[in-house]
C-alpha cells in the first residue's frame, strides 16, 4: 500500500500536509542540525543490564528534527524500509503535533514500531536513501529516533491505537515462532480478518528479540507491550509448542490451520572447530545471551547460571558480538575484549554498537584469530592462542580476505569465551517436512517475491530463509508473505466454490 | 496443562511422576525427551520421557534430586503443576526387528530406558536387559523392565540384590552367552563409558544416550555440544542417542561440570531457604 504512488501522492497532497510545506521554507529547515540521541553516560550504563543506554529524544527535539524533512514529491526513504512506513506522514504528523496519528500511520506497515525504532539499521536503510544525505551531503533526516519517539510517546500516553481488523473470516493460519518475522506476519494477517495462532517453542514470545537482543538496547516491557498490541488484535499465542513435534502439521491441518508461515529462525550456532573449543567456558552468544536475556540469569533469584568472567574474549565483528561483549562488561568482566579477525572497517556491526562498545570500555583487538584453547585441571578456559591477521584480496563477500600473519602467534588469558560467528537455519522445522526444499546451507528455499516455500500453503522468511540477517529484514519478510497468502488463500476459496 | 496427577518416592532421592500432556503423550516416541522449568524464575533442563499413556494423555517422568531444579521438581505434589513443559524433542531411538538387543540401564538411566526395551520388544526382537545401581533401594522399574525383558539381570554394587558388582560384568555374562546385535545403554556419563568399552571390545554395535546440559533443547544454545567421531555434535539435535563407541566419553564428563561451582552455591543457598 505504502509503495503505490497513486497513495502517497494523494496522502501528500492533503491540506494539512501542503500548509506544513508552505510554513517553513526549505533553506530554512536545511539549516537545522540533526538531533543527538540524548545516552546514559557509559561510566554510569555499565553498571545496569537492563538500562537503555539510548534515552529517546523529547517532544521540543522531535518536533524541530521533523521539520528537518521536506516532504519530498518522491519519498525514496520508503523504498529503503523492508516494511515500507509511509516515512513522510508521519514525519509531517509529529511536526504538526500529532503524534499519536504519527504511531498510527507507523501501525499500518509496522507491527512492532518502538522495536525497529531502537534495533534497526536505519544508516543502512530508510536514512540511507534520504534526499538530505542523496542529494545535499548532510546528516540524514533521523527517521529512526523520530520512529522510536513516537511509538514511546503512545506507550507512555496510555491510548494505544489499536489498528483495525478486517471482519474475521475464520480462516486458521498458523506461524512457526514467534520473533520479527512472524509476529510482522502475524500482524497483517490478523488485520486481513485471519484466525492467526503463533506458536513458539520457548516459554516465552518474541523470539529474538527476548533471547538475543539484552534490555540496554532493547528492553522486554517494550517487547510485551507490542505484543500485547498484536494480542489486542486477536493474534493468538501459544507457547511451549513445536509445530512438527508437540503436534506434526497434519495434525493442524486436521484442526483446520489452511496456511503456515515458518519463521523459525537460525538458531543454530556456528563454532569455529579449533582444538579445544569444547572447554568449559567457551559458549556460543545464544548461550550467552540466552541466559542472561531470557533466563534473568544475573538476577539474584534466577536458577539459571551464569558464568561470570573477568577476563572475557568475544569472537566476531557483528552485532551479536557487541550484544555479548557489552554483556560481559555489565556482568563485571574487568577486561572485555572484541576479537575480530578482519579490521574495522569490515565489521558488521552497526556503526552505534561499536561507537557505544568503545565508550564502555571495550577492547578492540581487530585483525587478530583464534587459534587453539587451553584449560585448566577441571576443564575450565583460561588460555588461548591467536594469530594476527592481514587483509588480502576482497573475497566473496566484497570484503578484504584476512590473511594470517607469519610468526605473529601469541597468547592471552582468558576465563571466559564467547563465539559469535554467526549461526545456520535450526534444522528442527525442515527435518519434520520431507517435502520441503532446503538449499545446500539448510535454508528454506522460496520464491522470493513470494516468500511461498516447494509446499504450496506454506510461506516461509526472516533468518530460516535468509540464513542470518537483521529483524527488519524479517519482518518485511513476514509482510511479504502475509500479501502473498492471502492472495494464495483467497484464489484457493474462490477457485473451490466455483468448482463446487 | 502438565498437572501432577501421580507422584511415588522410588527412594528419598528418586521419585516418579505422571503428568498431564496430552499432545507430548501422543506425539512422543521412545527416546525423545521434554524440557522442564519449575517457576517463573526457573531453570529450563532436559529430562527423558520414562512413559506416556496417549489415552490418559500423561507422560511419566523419573527424576532423581541432584541440584535446585531437581528438587524444586520432586517437591511438587499431586495437583500442583510444572510450570513450563516442553516436548518430545531428540531424534527418537531408531526402533526395528534387529535379532538380540542388550539393554543396559544404570541408576535413574533406567526410566528412559524402559520405553526403549518396550518398543525393541514389540519390534520383534529378543530383549536382554542388564539394570544396576548402587544398592538395593537404588534399583528401579524392574518389573517393568522384566514384562518387556526376555531375561533380566540385577546387579548391585554392594551386592545387596542379584549379583554383586558394576554393571559391566552383567553385560559380560550375557555376551559370554549369546550373541548380540546391538546393545543401547543409559546412566551416569561413567557408567556409559566402560559399558562402551565392553561392547567395543566384541564389535557390537551401541547406542549412548546422552543426558548433556541445555538451555533450550532446540538446537540454539549449544550447551549441549559432545565430541563423536571426532566431530562436534548437538545432543539436543543430533542426539540425544550417539554411537558409543565413537563418543568422547571424558570430554563429556568435563562439559557436565561445566557450571559445578555455580550449582553448588546455589543448591547450599536453597537447602537453608
Amino acid at each position: 500500500m505504502s509503495l503505490d504512488p497513486e497513495y502517497l501522492k494523494n496522502e501528500r497532497s492533503q491540506e494539512w500536509r501542503a500548509a506544513l510545506r508552505s510554513k517553513i521554507k526549505n533553506k530554512e529547515r536545511t539549516a537545522i542540525q540533526r538531533v543527538h540521541m540524548p545516552e546514559q553516560a557509559p561510566e554510569i550504563r555499565v553498571k545496569y543490564q537492563d538500562r537503555e543506554v539510548n534515552l529517546g529524544i523529547t517532544a521540543e527535539q522531535a518536533a524541530l528534527e521533523a521539520s528537518r524533512c521536506m516532504d519530498c514529491v518522491t519519498p525514496t526513504c520508503i523504498e529503503g524500509c523492508p516494511v515500507n512506513i509511509n516515512i513522510p506522514k508521519f514525519i509531517k504528523l509529529i511536526e504538526n503535533g500529532d503524534v499519536l496519528g504519527a504511531a498510527a500511520t507507523l501501525k499500518e506497515t509496522n507491527a512492532l514500531p518502538a522495536v525497529c525504532g531502537r534495533v534497526c539499521p536505519q544508516e543502512k536503510q530508510c536514512e540511507s536513501r534520504c534526499f538530505y544525505l542523496e542529494k545535499m551531503n548532510l546528516p540524514s533526516v533521523s527517521i529512526g529516533h523520530l520512529e522510536r519517539f513516537a511509538a514511546d510517546f503512545e506507550r507512555e500516553s496510555g491510548t494505544a491505537n489499536i489498528p483495525k481488523t478486517a471482519e474475521p473470516n475464520r480462516i486458521k493460519v498458523a506461524t512457526v515462532g514467534s520473533g520479527p518475522a512472524a509476529l510482522s506476519f502475524a500482524g497483517d494477517m490478523v488485520k486481513n480478518g485471519y484466525d492467526v495462532t503463533v506458536f513458539e517453542a520457548l516459554h516465552e514470545i518474541g523470539g529474538v528479540l527476548k533471547y538475543g537482543i539484552p534490555e540496554f538496547r532493547l528492553p522486554n516491557a517494550i517487547v510485551d507491550f507490542e505484543l500485547d498490541n498484536l494480542k489486542k488484535m486477536g493474534v493468538k499465542f501459544e507457547t511451549n509448542f513445536i509445530v512438527g513435534r508437540t503436534a506434526s502439521f497434519d495434525d493442524l491441518r486436521k484442526e483446520g490451520y489452511k496456511g503456515f508461515f515458518l519463521g523459525s529462525g537460525a538458531g543454530l550456532p556456528r563454532f569455529m572447530d579449533i582444538p579445544g573449543e569444547n572447554y568449559n567456558g567457551i559458549l556460543s552468544s545464544n548461550e550467552y545471551l540466552t541466559r542472561v536475556n531470557l533466563m534473568g540469569a544475573n538476577s539474584e533469584n534466577s536458577d539459571t547460571p551464569v558464568i561470570l568472567g573477568k577476563r572475557v574474549a568475544v569472537i566476531g565483528g557483528g552485532n551479536t558480538a557487541m550484544d555479548s561483549v557489552r554483556t560481559a562488561l555489565r556482568l563485571g568482566a574487568d577486561r572485555a575484549m572484541i576479537i575480530y579477525r578482519r579490521s574495522e572497517a569490515e565489521m558488521p556491526a552497526r556503526i552505534e554498537e561499536v561507537k557505544h562498545a568503545k565508550e564502555e570500555g571495550v577492547e578492540f583487538m581487530n585483525l587478530c584469530n583464534p587459534l587453539e584453547y587451553f584449560a585448566d585441571e577441571k576443564g575450565m578456559v583460561n588460555r588461548m592462542r591467536l594469530n594476527r591477521m592481514g587483509l588480502g584480496e576482497p573475497d566473496a563477500s566484497g570484503r578484504r580476505r584476512p590473511v594470517p600473519i607469519d610468526g605473529s602467534e601469541f597468547e592471552l588469558d582468558v576465563d571466559l569465551v564467547i563465539v559469535a560467528v554467526g549461526v545456520s537455519p535450526n534444522p528442527l522445522v525442515p527435518s519434520c517436512l520431507p517435502d520441503l526444499k532446503i538449499s545446500k546451507w539448510g535454508t528454506i528455499v522460496v520464491e522470493e517475491d513470494k516468500m511461498q516455500s516447494s509446499i504450496e500453503e506454506m510461506f516461509a522468511g526472516g533468518d530460516i530463509v535468509r540464513g542470518g540477517a537483521t529483524v527488519i529484514l524479517a519482518m518485511g519478510d513476514g509482510r511479504k508473505a502475509a500479501e502473498n497468502m492471502h492472495i494464495y488463500l483467497q484464489n484457493k476459496i474462490s477457485n473451490s466454490t466455483k468448482v463446487n | 496443562m502438565n498437572k501432577i496427577v501421580e507422584k511415588e518416592y522410588f527412594s528419598d532421592k528418586v521419585i516418579r511422576l505422571v503428568v498431564e500432556n496430552p499432545k507430548i503423550a501422543r506425539s512422543r516416541k521412545a527416546g525423545n525427551f521434554v524440557i522442564l522449568k519449575i517457576g517463573e524464575k526457573g531453570e529450563r533442563f532436559p529430562l527423558t520421557i520414562a512413559d506416556a499413556d496417549p489415552l490418559k494423555g500423561t507422560i511419566t517422568l523419573v527424576v532423581q534430586i541432584v541440584g535446585v531444579s531437581s528438587a524444586k521438581l520432586a517437591a511438587l505434589e499431586v495437583g500442583e503443576s510444572i510450570t513450563d513443559l516442553v516436548g518430545p524433542l531428540g531424534k527418537p531411538t531408531d526402533i526395528e526387528l534387529k535379532g538380540t538387543i542388550l539393554a543396559c540401564g544404570g541408576g535413574v538411566g533406567v526410566a528412559p530406558l524402559l520405553p526403549i526395551v518396550e518398543a525393541f520388544k514389540k519390534a520383534g526382537n529378543k530383549v536382554v536387559s542388564v539394570i544396576a545401581a548402587r544398592s538395593r533401594d537404588l534399583i528401579i522399574l524392574e518389573d517393568e523392565i522384566r514384562r518387556w525383558s526376555d531375561d533380566v539381570i540385577v546387579m548391585t554394587d554392594d551386592g545387596s540384590y542379584g549379583k554383586q558388582g558394576l554393571i559391566t560384568v552383567g553385560m559380560e555374562e550375557v555376551i559370554q552367552r549369546e550373541k548380540i546385535d546391538e546393545c543401547i545403554v543409559i546412566g551416569p556419563a561413567i557408567m556409559m563409558k566402560f559399558a562402551a568399552l565392553t561392547t567395543k571390545k566384541y564389535a557390537i554395535p551401541t547406542q549412548a544416550s546422552l543426558n548433556s546440559i541445555m538451555v533450550d533443547g532446540t538446537g540454539m544454545c549449544g550447551a549441549c555440544r559432545v565430541t563423536v567421531g571426532g566431530k562436534t555434535k548437538f545432543t539436543c539435535v543430533d542426539g540425544p542417542e550417539f554411537d558409543a563407541h565413537e563418543i568422547n566419553f571424558d570430554e563429556m564428563l568435563m562439559r557436565l561440570g561445566g557450571y559445578r561451582s555455580e550449582e553448588v552455591v546455589a543448591n547450599n543457598k536453597y537447602i537453608q531457604k
